[in-house]
């Protein structure tokens, strides 16, 4: 089962504290999308107000075409995955999973062959009769899956779902999510703070940040064309280059930049990825530079330079590892024009 | 080397034991007199004991006013602290101070207020009113002990059953109480070890039905005998029991 949801011009405050300020989103169904931002951003209010834990001051949440603004989490189509997974320790693994469709008042027959399905699904099928803590850490993520997806819920919350696993694991219980979730069809809504994490597994991503979204969209969109400063920096890492308007054009350091000025008088900032930076020749030249320090990265050496048209600025370059520049080399600088991104600065 | 350790520690041991120790070998005597030197063993006494109809009534008497008020404690005692732990109420620390107030009301205290509030609404004393009485004294404990081990755990496991579509009466039946059973299992059995030996409320609060601890009183007052000690290693025996039977029931629940 699978709804849409729509965030209608949500409102809500802690105190003086606004935790989110006219938060407007669609969520087409079967999407899975993340919510994005560092902590205190209002991630994890907003998945709050969609599972119905928090009742938003003001505005409204659809989900499947009506309104669940007020409607508690039990009545919701929604089920959570919390961060901590709150299995019920006291029963077993076939009794946590088919919990809520005991509450449904299906019958001890049906659901526990659905909670071996579900079991199945999630590759623990064996362990029915286990308890949460005979489980490691993946595991139970898994088992909390199971018993969220066993009352098909239309809309599934997941709260930091990983942030309890190492970074191996991590990685690979992200393509089991996704892969589930194509399985399932069911919309997800995953709430982190890491943007590996965020790009490996979302179709959409929804950047926030101060109780705002900063931009929305596909991995490659956000990352690659930011609609703001923040978005570009919180994404991945970037080289800051100031910059100014002149006459309806951008001037950097490193000579003027094809690009229309977002805002005309007031300090501007040019952001150009690590990878961007490259020593082939390309249309926007940044010119000699000598290296700072260098070190191999396996598939890439990260460089420290220090450009002569700006002494006072280091870029970080991440060229190929075939070869290590050394300590001291001028290198000629070059990025392809589209690959900077010019904001206001803030 | 490290002897002394040992010794205070047997020393501490004796002390605590030692009496207990020597009740239960007198409780054997042949004699009539429970003093040295000792004479058997025999279980005379433990058959005078067990044949008088008015200790048997007593010893079951209390068995019942213990099981009972731990029940009636351990449930308020209960729905106080979830109450409290899981809503916003007005006051929480002035209510939570008025509930544990009572522990540091001599037991003197509570028996005498309640005997006059007794009289003056004109109940007659019974079981009933020293079970009563055993409630006002073992409440606070039991929210105690319950409200100390309601933690964020058993708050997240709520908070998914009830987006798992739980009602709230469910939440309570099929979440909290089990995953709160050792602290609510060690609530009751220390509520009823307090009351199976208390004596000075039972005393105020009972007329003709008595407990076994008011019985063993009147007895007193005829002297000392060897069916005392046979009643007092009763009365261990089944102290000693509730506790095992509790180690065991909630150590087994924590593994």
């Amino acid at each position: 089962m699978t709804a849409p949801v729509t965030v209608e011009a949500v409102t809500h405050r802690f105190g003086a504290f606004a935790a989110l300020s006219d938060i407007r989103l669609e969520i087409a169904a079967g999407e899975y999308v993340t919510l994005l931002g560092p902590s205190g951003c209002g991630k994890t209010t907003l998945l709050s107000v969609l599972g119905g834990f928090l009742e938003p001051g003001e505005g409204r949440v659809l989900i499947g075409g009506q309104d669940m603004t007020h409607v508690p989490p039990a009545k919701r189509p929604t089920t959570t995955m919390f961060q901590d997974y709150a299995l019920f320790p006291h029963m077993s693994l076939a009794d946590n999973v088919a919990f809520g469709l005991r509450m449904a008042g299906v019958g001890k027959r049906a659901r526990m062959s659905r909670a071996a399905e579900m079991l199945a699904l999630v590759g623990l099928g064996e362990a029915g009769a286990k308890r949460p803590h005979e489980l490691s850490g993946g595991q139970r993520q898994r088992v909390a899956l199971a018993r969220c997806l066993a009352v098909e819920p239309e809309v599934l919350l997941l709260d930091e779902p990983l942030g309890a696993l190492d970074l191996k694991l991590r990685r690979s219980m992200q393509d089991e999510l996704k892969a589930i979730q194509r399985q399932v069809g069911t919309t997800f809504v995953h709430v982190t703070h890491d943007q590996e994490e965020a790009m490996a597994i979302a179709d959409r991503i929804v950047v926030m940040n101060a109780g705002r979204i900063e931009d929305e969209g596909a991995p490659r969109r956000i990352y690659r064309e930011p609609r703001t400063l923040f978005a570009a920096g919180f994404m991945g890492e970037i080289n800051r280059i100031p910059a100014r308007a002149v006459a309806g054009r951008v001037e950097t350091p490193f000579g003027p930049l094809p690009a229309t000025p977002p805002a005309e008088g007031g300090a501007l900032v040019a952001c150009l990825r690590p990878e961007a930076v490259s020593t082939a020749p390309a249309a926007f030249e940044i010119g000699p530079a000598r290296v700072r320090d260098a070190a191999f990265f396996g598939t890439y050496c990260r460089a420290h330079l220090v450009p002569e048209a700006a002494p006072d600025l280091t870029l970080v370059a991440h060229l190929p590892p075939d070869a290590l520049p050394e300590e001291g080399a001028v290198l000629t600088l070059h990025a392809e024009p589209d690959a900077l991104a010019v904001f206001p600065e803030e | 080397m490290r002897v002394l350790p040992w010794l205070y520690l047997a020393a501490g041991f004796l002390f605590i034991y030692l009496p207990v120790g020597v009740l239960v070998l007198f409780s054997f005597q042949e004699g009539t007199l429970p003093v040295p030197p000792f004479e058997g063993p025999s279980l005379r006494w433990y058959a005078e004991v067990l044949g008088d109809d008015d200790l048997t009534a007593a010893l079951l008497n209390s068995v019942v006013v213990a099981a009972g008020q731990g029940a009636v404690a351990v449930t308020l005692g209960f729905l106080a602290a979830y109450g409290l732990a899981r809503h916003v109420v007005p006051g929480t620390v002035f209510l939570r101070a008025l509930l544990i107030a009572p522990l540091t009301v001599s037991y003197l205290i509570v028996g005498l207020g309640l005997l006059i509030v007794v009289q003056r609404a004109g109940l007659g004393l019974s079981l009933w009113t020293a079970g009563i009485g055993h409630v006002v004294i073992n409440l606070p404990i039991c929210f105690a002990i319950i409200y100390a081990s309601m933690g964020a755990q058993q708050q997240n496991a709520e908070r998914a059953a009830r987006d798992l579509g739980a009602g709230e009466f469910d939440v309570i039946r099929l979440v909290t109480v089990p995953m709160l059973a050792p602290a609510i299992l060690a609530a009751y059995f220390l509520s009823v070890t307090l009351s199976w030996d208390e004596f000075i409320i039972a005393f105020l609060l009972t007329r003709f039905e008595v407990t076994l601890p008011v019985e063993i009183w009147s007895m007193l007052r005829s002297g000392l005998s060897p069916r005392l000690n046979a009643i007092g290693s009763v009365v261990f025996l089944v102290s000693v029991t509730a506790v095992v039977l509790a180690e065991v029931l909630i150590f087994r629940r924590r593994r």
